[in-house]
């Protein structure tokens, strides 16, 4: 571990990329590749779109674009999802896999404002920068960029992991 | 303060995270935050947040999960008020 100069812990790759086993999506929904930096109060993380995700197929026919709902839900997962899980793993130093099966994250309020499309195949990268984490709730505002840098979709994002037990 | 003045200092503080305009003038001790001014209740984190910052206050995890209606609010902050002075 290195300190950077806010005095921050970042941690290396292989570490942040460990958070990623604790993420509940699998597969057609999972929407992270890496991690890139991770602090306690700002995350940075890329995806590819898959040329082949479900979506494509209907959004729109013969003309794929990424729907606004993936790119919110992408922002979702890496600027909230990361950092919150990163932060009760801190807070809490407890072994999260013997006890992680009835925790969900809940999105509880997004406001997005997308500024350019997303194309079946392109990588983005989301930065997220943490308001506050209180009372188990976690705010963050959240951009995210295309490879040219340039800002395709930024807003406030808050969720919540709560602790629930699903019937079986 | 008087909880009558925290009590219209608090319509201000509550008034971004409902829509019940109507019944957020009307409130009184009783008016419960989520089930009367069906208020999200991941913003009532926000509300504590917003009444820390106007009071200088901090409201700690125990007097916050006591912050369930108007009146229960109000105690909170004068308690908390009260401990500054």
């Amino acid at each position: 571990m290195a300190e950077n100069i806010a005095g921050n812990i970042i941690l290396n790759s292989s570490m942040n990329n460990h958070i990623l086993n604790h993420l509940p999506y699998k597969s057609s929904f999972r929407f992270v590749d890496n991690i890139s930096l991770l602090s306690e109060n700002e995350v940075r993380g890329e995806y590819t779109l898959k040329q082949d995700s479900f979506f494509y197929e209907d959004h729109f026919a013969g003309n794929p674009v990424t729907p606004g709902v993936i790119i919110t839900e992408i922002m979702a997962q890496i600027g909230l999802v990361v950092l919150g899980i990163f932060l009760i793993l801190k807070e809490t130093d407890l072994n999260f896999s013997d006890d992680d099966e009835n925790l969900f994250p809940l999105l509880t309020s997004t406001d997005v404002s997308f500024f350019k499309m997303v194309l079946p195949g392109q990588k983005v990268t989301v930065v997220s920068k943490k308001q506050y984490f209180r009372f188990g709730k976690l705010k963050c505002y959240v951009e995210m960029l295309d490879s040219e840098h340039e800002v395709v979709a930024k807003g406030m994002f808050s969720g919540i992991i709560k602790n629930i037990e699903l019937k079986k | 303060m008087t909880r009558q003045e925290i009590l219209s200092e608090l319509k201000t503080v509550i008034s971004p995270y409902t829509t019940n305009k109507e019944m957020l003038a009307g409130i009184d001790d009783q008016t419960d935050l989520i089930k009367d001014l069906k208020i999200n209740s991941a913003n009532l984190v926000d509300i504590i947040i917003d009444a820390e910052a106007k009071y200088d206050i901090e409201i700690d995890y125990d007097s916050a999960d006591k912050m369930v209606n108007v009146g229960t609010c109000i105690d909170v902050i004068s308690e908390k008020l009260s401990e500054k002075i």
